[in-house]
């Protein structure tokens, strides 16, 4: 990658603006600023129970913040503006007996596109299978969805996300289940469509090293948005006793871990 | 086995019985992958107030029922999206809430009614031409939406969330699909009965996902278990003189228990 980080400069195409969310009389999220540029990756990271897959929520229209407003596009995140996003939602314990193949699956991305009373045809299991390849899955594409590793079903469900041509992916937790050899192809991937396509991502997780090896930008969110800004700033003390709390130990060390002794002695 | 086609009431039963079988088959697929099992209870036992509500204001009780049971199923749907509901609640409240009303019905109603337990049981001498063109009417609407909406609704179905991200109008297609699974059971409550047809809402399409994890075999499958247990069970009541409902119930059980067995040695 250039010094300069992807997307700087770019237009902003998701922006909340003092966006609060409350379940039960508590805040999950506090006045939250974010926004994300066209053709950047930005990684949202935080300790469970952060309000992160609420957040991605709301970016998505999927819940209506008690305050604050949301643009998705420029415009409000309803119907137009979610066909430009494509989701990757958490892993969940969805039916696994489901029966449809890890093809039918992916072709679920298009359907929208297809228009109602018409069938996917061969053009669009071409584009399935085209998105199957991408994410190395072609060989499993006739196999029940239910019969596949979770790191295989994450990778099928990006395939989907991928299928409707989107200007921006939103992913949940996107490495749960995949192993680190997959996960980093995972992220090259990421990155050649964001060089390529100049697809936008917003992607959360609570693996510190995941997020400030591959965003361009990052947001420290726990409830509030305690940073938001490059990578290289992120892992401060401060920061991260705000986010993770003061018992934080800082597990995997990468060239972005400001605060390892190692580093500095390198330097 | 040719004697059976000399009454005019057998031939309706079995006419209307393979109609329903196949509406309720490609409906039960979706109930089954949907978890609406218990939703498919509760209207079908809101179907009670509505022919309740028929005979006691005087007219066609399955009119009626058709009116409870598309107002039930849809206020289900409306209070179990509402986050301080769960769905489960909804249903407890509204399948009580119907059957409560049915029984007040019955009771400001002066006359005395044996049709009330043909309605809760089934009863297949009750069958009139006029019942057969309602089943096929109202079934053919089924079967066709489901055909025109098929996509959409196994996308809803398998992930709502994604799907409405996506751009499908997935409080629409939740809604459209509760009204065609309150047609289903008001069709199916002279064969069937009120407090059976849920069974049939279950059962096809359950048995079938213990054999098949595709979904065009499921739907075939559902669909050959639901004709089997229907006219197996109408034989089957009519020589041993039991109650048509209850003994297509139990044989489509029956069958039901045959195909987890089936599942259990493919999987081997």
């Amino acid at each position: 990658m250039n010094n300069q980080a992807a997307g700087s400069g770019n237009p902003v195409i998701a922006e909340l603006n003092d966006v609060w969310v409350g379940y039960n009389g508590k805040w999950v999220l506090k006045s939250i600023f974010l926004d994300c540029r066209a053709g950047e990756i930005l990684g949202i990271v935080g300790p469970n129970g952060a309000g992160k897959s609420t957040l991605l929520k709301v970016i998505l229209g999927l819940i209506r913040p008690d305050r604050g407003s949301v643009s998705l596009f420029g415009k409000k995140p309803g119907k137009a503006a979610r066909l430009e996003a494509g989701y990757l939602p958490q892993i969940s314990n969805a039916e696994r007996s489901f029966p449809v193949t890890a093809l039918d699956v992916v072709m679920m991305g298009i359907y929208s596109r297809i228009g109602l009373f018409s069938r996917p045809g061969r053009k669009e299991k071409e584009i399935a299978f085209d998105m199957l390849s991408m994410v190395n899955m072609a060989e499993h594409a006739g196999k029940p969805f239910g019969v596949l590793s979770g790191g295989q079903q994450q990778r099928i469900n990006i395939a989907r996300a991928l299928c409707s041509n989107p200007r921006l992916l939103v992913l949940d937790e996107p490495s749960t289940g995949v192993d680190s050899v997959a996960q980093e192809d995972f992220y090259l991937l990421l990155a050649k469509l964001r060089d390529e396509k100049g697809l936008s991502v917003i992607m959360v997780s609570h693996d510190i090293g995941v997020i400030t090896s591959h965003a361009d930008r990052v947001a420290c969110l726990n409830i509030e948005v305690h940073y938001h800004g490059e990578p290289d700033l992120c892992i401060s003390d401060e920061v991260m006793e705000k986010v993770f709390g003061k018992d934080l130990k800082i597990m995997v060390h990468d060239s972005k871990c400001v605060t390892c002794h190692m580093r500095h002695e390198e330097v | 086995m040719i004697e059976i086609f000399h009454f005019e009431f057998m031939r309706n039963a079995f006419l209307a019985g393979i109609i329903l079988s196949i509406v309720l088959a490609v409906v039960s697929f979706f109930v089954v992958l949907k978890r609406y099992s218990f939703i498919g209870v509760g209207v079908a036992h809101s179907a009670f107030g509505g022919v309740a509500l028929g005979s006691l204001i005087g007219i066609s009780p399955t009119l009626t029922a058709l009116g409870f049971a598309v107002i039930v199923s849809n206020a289900i749907g409306y209070v179990g999206r509402r986050e301080r509901l769960s769905t489960d609640t909804a249903i407890g409240i509204f399948f009580a809430l119907a059957m409560a009303l049915g029984v007040i019905f019955i009771g400001l109603s002066d006359k005395y009614n044996t049709d009330l337990f043909g309605y809760l049981f089934g009863n297949i001498l009750a069958i009139t031409y006029t019942d057969i063109v309602v089943v096929g009417v109202l079934g053919t609407i089924v079967l066709l939406a489901c055909y025109f909406f098929f996509k959409e609704l196994l996308f809803v179905a398998f992930d709502s969330e994604v799907a409405f991200v996506s751009g499908m109008p997935v409080v629409f297609l939740d809604h459209f699909f509760l009204t065609l699974l309150a047609f289903a059971v008001v069709i199916s409550i002279k064969i069937v009965g009120i407090v059976l047809v849920s069974a049939l809402l279950v059962i096809p399409g359950a048995a079938a996902s213990q054999v098949t994890d595709r979904y065009v075999p499921m739907i075939a499958i559902s669909i050959g278990v639901a004709l089997i247990s229907t006219i197996g069970g109408l034989v089957i009541s009519y020589y041993a003189d039991l109650a048509s409902g209850a003994t297509i119930v139990t044989f489509a059980s029956l069958i039901f228990f045959i195909m987890v067995g089936v599942g259990k040695l493919r999987k081997r």
